[in-house]
Parts: C-alpha cells; structure tokens; sequence
C-alpha cells in the first residue's frame, strides 16, 4: 500500500531527548499529536463515566416513574442545606481547577499550585460535608438525632426513621402513610418497612435511598479518585515538571474534576429538590 | 519467499540475557505486539478451560437422564462455559490478540496511543479470569452466564459476587482497549493513511471500540448493583423489597446486545481482510462495508429488547424492538453480499485462512438468518430458551467469531512468528472445524424446534439421537481445535521461514519484516494508495505463472 517512506523520522532506539523534551513519549511524532491523544483519550473515558452513572439513572427514571409521590416524599428527609453548600463547594472547586489550567498554560507555577491547594480544600471539605450527611442517617438507625449525639452517646430515643437500605429500613409513617393504620407503625418497625401503602411492594421508599447511597457513594468514590490526581498534580507541578508547552496532565485532570462536578449537578436536583 | 532466516532484531528478541531479564521483559512489556502474544496465551488458555467445561456439559447430554452430574452440578458446568467463553473469550479474543498486534501495524503507527493502558488492560483480564475461576473452585454459579435477578440477587447460593467482581473487572479490560483503538485510530494514522484507506479490518475494530466503550460501563453499573443487592440484602431488582427484576434485564441487555458485536464486528474485519487477499482482488464496496459496520454498531444499541419478548415489556415496545432487529440484518447483508461478489472472478485460493473464511460466510448467513426467526415476536415466543436460541448464537458466535480468529491467527501467523504453519495440516484442521460444528450444532436447530428447552440436563427420550449427534459433533470440533494448536506451535520450531509478504498481500503490516521491529517500521511510511489495490490484472497474472506449489 505505502509506495514511499519517509527516512527522516530516526528509529525510537536511536533518537534521544534532543530535539524535544523528556515528556514527548517515543510513539508519537509531535507534542501536538501527544496532546491530542491525551485528551481525545480523556474525553472517551468520560464518556464510559457518563455512561456508567446512565445506568444509575436510567434505575432513577424507572422509579421515580413508578412511584411518584414516594420520590417527593422521600426527598424531604435529605439535608438539602447541606446538600447546596455541597453544590457551592463543587461549583468553586471548578473555577479553581479551571484556573489552575489557565496558570498552567501561561506557566505560572506559583498560581498553579495555589490552585492546585484550594481545588484539594474544596474537595475535602465535599467529603466531609457528605460524610457528615451519611453518618447523620446512620445515627438515626441507631436512635440518636445527630451524628455528635451519636459520638457522645447522649440522648438515645426509639428508632422512628431509619432510612439506610436494609432490614432496618423505616421511613416515618406520619408522610409516608397515608391512611395507613396505626398499628401499621409498629409493625414496620418489627419488618423493617414503612407499613404496606403498596400491597406486595414492600417498600418503595427503600428504593430511593438505595438510588441515593449508590449514585452519592459511587460519587464519593469518583471524588476520592479526582483528589488523588489532583495531589499527583500538586506534587508534579511543585516539582516543576508542567511548562506552558507542556501542561496536558493539568488540562485532562481538570476534566475529570469537571466531570465530577457535572455528575453532581445532576445528582443534587435529582434527589434533594424533587419534592 | 527468498528469504531463509528470521530477522536478527525483531519485537520477539531480547537484549539482556539472564531469565529474570527475559520474564521481566515479557511480563512489564509496553510493546503491543507483546500484549498481544501474552493475550493470545491467556485467552486461549480460557478457550480450552471453557472447551472443558462444554464437553461436561455434551458428555452428560448424551444419555436423557441425568446420570454422569445432578441438576447442580450441571448448572454450574454450562454457567462456567458461558462466563468463560463470553466474557474471557469472545469479547476479548479478536480485539486484544489480533487487533492489539495489527492496529498499529496496518495505521503504520509505532504503537497504541496509551501503551501503559494497553498492558494494564491485560492485567486487568487476568485479574478477572482469577476472580471467575476461584468462583469455579470454590463450588462454581449456578445463575447461568446471563446473572438474572432476583435469582442472583437473593436466592443462588452460589459463588455470584466472585464471578460478578471478574465480570466486572474484565469489563475494565476491555474499555481500555477499546478507548486505546478509537484515539490511536483517530490521532495514530501514518501520513496519508486517510480514513478511506484504512484496511476494513480498522473500521471494524473502531467500530466495536464505540461500542465497548459506550456499553460496557453500564453493564458494569449493573453487576455492580447485583452486587450490591446480594452483600446488603437491599433490593433494587427484588421485586419482593419493591425493585423491578425487568430493568435488572433491560440494564443487561443493553451491554449484552451490542456485546454480541463486540464479538462479531472484529470478525467481520478479519473476514473482508482474507477475502481480498486470497481472491487478489479489490474489495467489493469498501465504503459499504465500512459504513456497515458502523451502522451494525449503531443499530445494535436499539434492539436489546427482542432477548426479553417473554419478559412483561410492552407489546408495542416488542414490536418496535423487532422491527428494528430487522434492520440490522440490512448492513449484515451488505457485507456478505459485497464479500461474495468479491470473490466474483477472483482468483481464489484455497489456504487456510481463506477456508476458514469461505465457511464464516456459511454458517454467518446460517446464524444470521435464523437470528431473523427469532427476531419475529411470534417464532421467537414459540422457540424462547429452546435450543434453537443456542444453536442460533452458536452458529454466530462460534461459526462466527471462531472461525474468523482461527482463520486470521493463521492469516497473519507468519507475521506474528515470522514462520509458516503446516499448510496441509492447516486445511484438514479447518475442513474438521467446518464439518465437527455443523454436526455439533445443526441438530439443535431441530432439537429446538421440537421443544428441547436450553439448560436441562435431562430431557425426553425422543430427543436423544439428535443430543448424540450433536455430542459427537463436538467430539469432532475439539479434534479441530487440538490439531492447530499441535502444528502451530510445532511451526514455532520447524516452520519455513515465512518472509516480509508471504501472501502478497497489499497493506502495511507486511511490509515490515516477519517478524516486525520493536517499533514496527525503520521508517515512518507514507502512505498513497488504497486499501486492497491489487493490480487489476492480478488474477490472470497469477493464473498464468502458476505452478505446482507456488506459494498462491
């Protein structure tokens, strides 16, 4: 097929550093080309994301479709004011990873790295908020209001609300109940379901906090992931690796942090304000 | 063919001398023609533990009561041939044996964009395989290799979250080769490789990386959730704590649909690129076939539902699932018609990689158009989880895929070992292939018909002339797959020296030596010409120098 060869690319054994920098890997001809695999590479793998979270989603539509006055009642036992200083938390984390590039391009390390810092703040702060909300469901399986009083072991009352998915799931019967029969209270407590508002389904309610454990969980997991690269960021750019000819590991790692960000802007009206 | 020694430095040629060198060179190689040797090992080593576990499952069909295993026992020996060959064989096979060592050759790139990726993908399927077969050893799954809630979820005792984990893993094995083919496809090309030069064996492959990247992850989602339900008792897909077992089908089928091109479009590649060689011909249609398999990749997101006619979906959403299915027998068409009329006053012959390819065109229409039964609500509600479903996507998947990987393994072997494999041997172990499959699998098609359902280990009396029919088939199959495995690695040894271009083939893996450079090309190539341009006058030229043993 090739009827020419061109001898002026040398073998890759044979070539050193000299015509370009250490970080031009010996399979590409340019730095553009690099590039441009990289970040053709990150926006393919972005789209494996999407459609990983899709799958949650698509488990979302179905059930909300299925049952949607569960959906709006179950959404005002979220900790929505935590969940939009999240929201804000995330929102801000963006504009500094995407400053954190634009000090990458124009080769100012000291912004970079000050980037780079208030990126991992943010992000941590995030976890923490969210653990704060889960550990907050979890005292309320074990009868206490608040995580603190939980730490503590102060002011113990009866389980009214448990809403971790499991044996031990109740959701209060004064909303989720309507009609439902006094008595109906305390045999939820006894099978760990919100009385039978529907016949044979045991209950619905379940169905949206797991959504919400797994699509928040699998979110956290994405965050852990997304601090990590940012660190290894940190640490390269501290170590001046990152030049504005070559800053590609800060551009395609402020994609994932954006991707983060996306997925949780979707989360968060998805399931804290659809009541 | 002048050629009578192998290469001195070649990908296979190690520096450093010592053992630990040598091992460590394999084993943290970077080099996709490596990768591609190291898969081509596991994977057929997966392929022979996955034959062992068919040839339980035959053996015990041969008389109709259950006296060689119990029903348990039975289960759990076709689950571990279908998560085997599935998701450790036929997902994986032509794409990281063939694609991984042929894609950066035919583009003339030294490599895949992300060679780390490309190596780490093959830890990841090994990392898979471990956690499958250490469910295998603990006791084995009984779900069959389709996972169904809330079977899986809550009631099989069985090793599910191990299998789950390997299935789940190896899904990660083959994104990243997936994403590896599309950005080294679209940023790789050599000067002047533009997309309608690309070999059709590249459009294939870039077709089924859309869809391992779009579809895996969200089976991946899906086992997850499985998973999930079955550690922590909560339900999404138990219908009992208020979860729909239907969307558990509906997540799963939408990876496993298109998955089944995944399997199939890397063969289809293989097939255009052994067509044209061995008729010396141009290739019929190459846009067609190109955009064919771009449409197979796109319509085979749409048609998930005609697995779940039986399941409580819709009657309109039936329909329309069929109707659609139908369409996509329109680009499967495409390709065997254009594949045929290239034969068309060519000059063919018959090696064994062309053997091979002449049968994939049978048993694919075979398989293809019963796939059109099956895809009509009212034949398919009839023969539903009979064996006429298991003969159907044997004939695709194995008289499909199978006999595209063992023709193209033998197609490109002197590329691969820089040696000819015993021609003789070749031709008699593929004539048994044919022969061995149609007899293991054509009496299915009746038993199916007759009622026969999939996944019984005892069955009717009436049934059992066509159950030993079809055993001793698969007797002769696994003599089919056993001979190449002997002549091919005996070709290691003796074979002849096979030269830069043994089947004087247009397209630039062959001209690189045999076996290629490290780097694949001395010289970067500049690419002018189409895919497959044999001169026109080829044909008659080789019919009027041919003689007693020429090479073609």
């Amino acid at each position: 097929m090739a009827t020419t060869t061109r001898p002026a690319v040398p073998t890759a054994q044979a070539h050193g550093h000299a015509h370009h920098g250490p970080e031009l890997r010996h399979h590409f001809e340019t730095a553009r080309q690099q590039k441009e695999a990289a970040t053709l590479g990150m926006w393919a793998f972005l789209v494996t994301e999407v459609m990983l979270f899709g799958g949650i989603f698509m488990a979302y539509i179905l059930y909300r479709w299925a049952f949607p006055d569960v959906w709006a009642e179950s959404a005002h036992h979220l900790n929505t004011p935590l969940g939009t200083v999240n929201t804000v938390v995330l929102l801000v984390s963006s504009l500094t990873v995407a400053l954190a590039v634009h000090a990458a391009e124009s080769g100012n390390r000291r912004t970079l790295l000050t980037m780079l810092g208030i990126t991992l703040l943010l992000g941590f702060a995030f976890l923490g908020i969210k653990a704060y909300e889960y550990s907050e469901k979890f005292s309320h399986c074990n009868g206490y209001s608040t995580p603190l009083n939980w730490v503590t072991g102060t002011d113990q009352h009866a389980v009214d609300e448990c809403l971790v998915p499991g044996r031990a799931f109740i959701f209060p019967v004064e909303h989720g109940a309507e009609g439902a029969p006094a008595g109906a209270a305390a045999e939820g407590v006894a099978h760990g379901e919100a009385a039978a508002v529907q016949p044979g389904l045991k209950s619905p309610y379940q169905l949206f906090y797991f959504l919400y454990f797994v699509a928040t969980g699998l979110h956290a997991v994405h965050m852990i992931i997304g601090i990590t690269i940012v660190s290894i960021l940190a640490f390269l750019s501290w170590r001046g690796l990152f030049t504005p000819s070559y800053f590609t590991p800060v551009e395609i790692g402020g994609l994932y942090w954006h991707l983060i960000d996306i997925v949780w802007v979707f989360l968060f009206p998805l399931f804290y304000l659809v009541h | 063919m002048a050629t009578t020694a192998l290469p001195q430095s070649t990908y296979l040629h190690d520096d450093t001398p010592g053992l630990w060198a040598w091992i460590k060179s394999w084993l943290f190689t970077v080099d996709h023609k490596r990768i591609a040797i190291l898969y081509l090992l596991s994977i057929n080593f997966f392929f022979l533990l996955g034959g062992l576990a068919a040839t339980v499952v035959r053996i015990e069909l041969v008389t109709p009561q259950g006296d060689l295993m119990s029903s348990d026992v039975y289960n759990r020996a076709f689950t571990l041939h279908g998560v085997i060959m599935v998701f450790f064989f036929l997902i994986p096979v032509i794409p990281s044996v063939l694609g991984n060592f042929l894609v950066p050759l035919m583009i003339g790139a030294r490599d895949l964009a992300f060679p780390r990726i490309n190596l780490l993908s093959w830890y990841l399927y090994m990392f898979g395989g471990i956690f499958a077969l250490s469910a295998a050893v603990l006791g084995g799954v009984d779900t069959g290799w389709t996972f169904y809630t809330p079977f899986s979820s809550t009631y099989s005792n069985s090793n599910v979250i191990l299998t789950i984990a390997g299935a789940f893993i190896m899904g990660f094995s083959s994104i990243a080769t997936g994403l590896n083919f599309i950005v080294t496809i679209h940023k790789m090309r050599a000067p002047g490789m533009t997309w309608f030069r690309l070999p059709l064996f590249i459009w294939s492959h870039y077709a089924t990386s859309l869809i391992i990247v779009l579809a895996t992850p969200v089976v991946g989602i899906t086992l997850l959730l499985v998973a999930i339900e079955r550690i922590w008792g909560v339900g999404i897909f138990d219908p009992a704590l208020g979860g729909d077992p239907v969307l558990f089908q509906h997540l799963f089928w939408f990876y496993s649909h298109p998955a089944v091109y995944i399997m199939i479009l890397p063969g289809f590649g293989v097939i255009s690129e052994l067509i044209a060689t061995f008729s010396r011909k141009r290739i019929f249609g190459y846009e067609f076939i190109a955009f064919s398999s771009m449409a197979i990749a796109i319509l085979g997101f749409l048609v998930w539902g005609h697995h779940m006619f039986v399941s409580s979906q819709s009657v309109y959403a039936s329909l329309i699932f069929s109707f659609i299915t139908m369409l996509v027998a329109i680009p499967s068409a495409i390709k065997v018609f254009n594949w045929t009329a290239t034969l068309y006053k060519g000059s063919i012959s018959y090696r064994t990689p062309m053997l091979y390819a002449l049968g994939f065109i049978g048993l694919f229409v075979i398989g293809g158009l019963t796939g059109i039964f099956l895809g009509v609500v009212a034949v398919d509600i009839h023969v539903t989880d009979t064996y006429f479903v298991v003969a159907h996507f044997h004939y695709v998947m194995v008289g499909g895929t199978i006999m595209a990987y063992l023709g193209g393994l033998h197609y490109w072997w002197p590329k691969m070992t820089g040696r000819m494999y015993n021609e003789v041997w070749g031709g008699i172990s593929a004539l048994i292939v044919f022969v061995g499959f149609n007899m293991t699998f054509f009496p299915q098609f009746v038993l199916g018909y007759l009622g026969m359902p999939r996944r019984y280990h005892v069955y009717p009396e009436e049934f059992q002339i066509l159950h030993v029919l079809s055993t001793a088939g698969a007797s002769i199959l696994a003599i089919g797959f056993i001979i190449p495995i002997i002549y091919l690695m005996g070709s290691l040894i003796a074979g002849k020296p096979a030269g830069d271009n043994p089947w004087d083939a247009t397209g630039l893996e062959w001209q690189t030596s045999s076996p290629p450079p490290t780097h694949n090309f001395h010289e970067t190539p500049i690419v002018t010409t189409e895919a497959y341009a044999y001169p026109p006058e080829a044909a008659e030229l080789d019919a009027r120098s041919w003689r007693p043993g020429s090479p073609l």
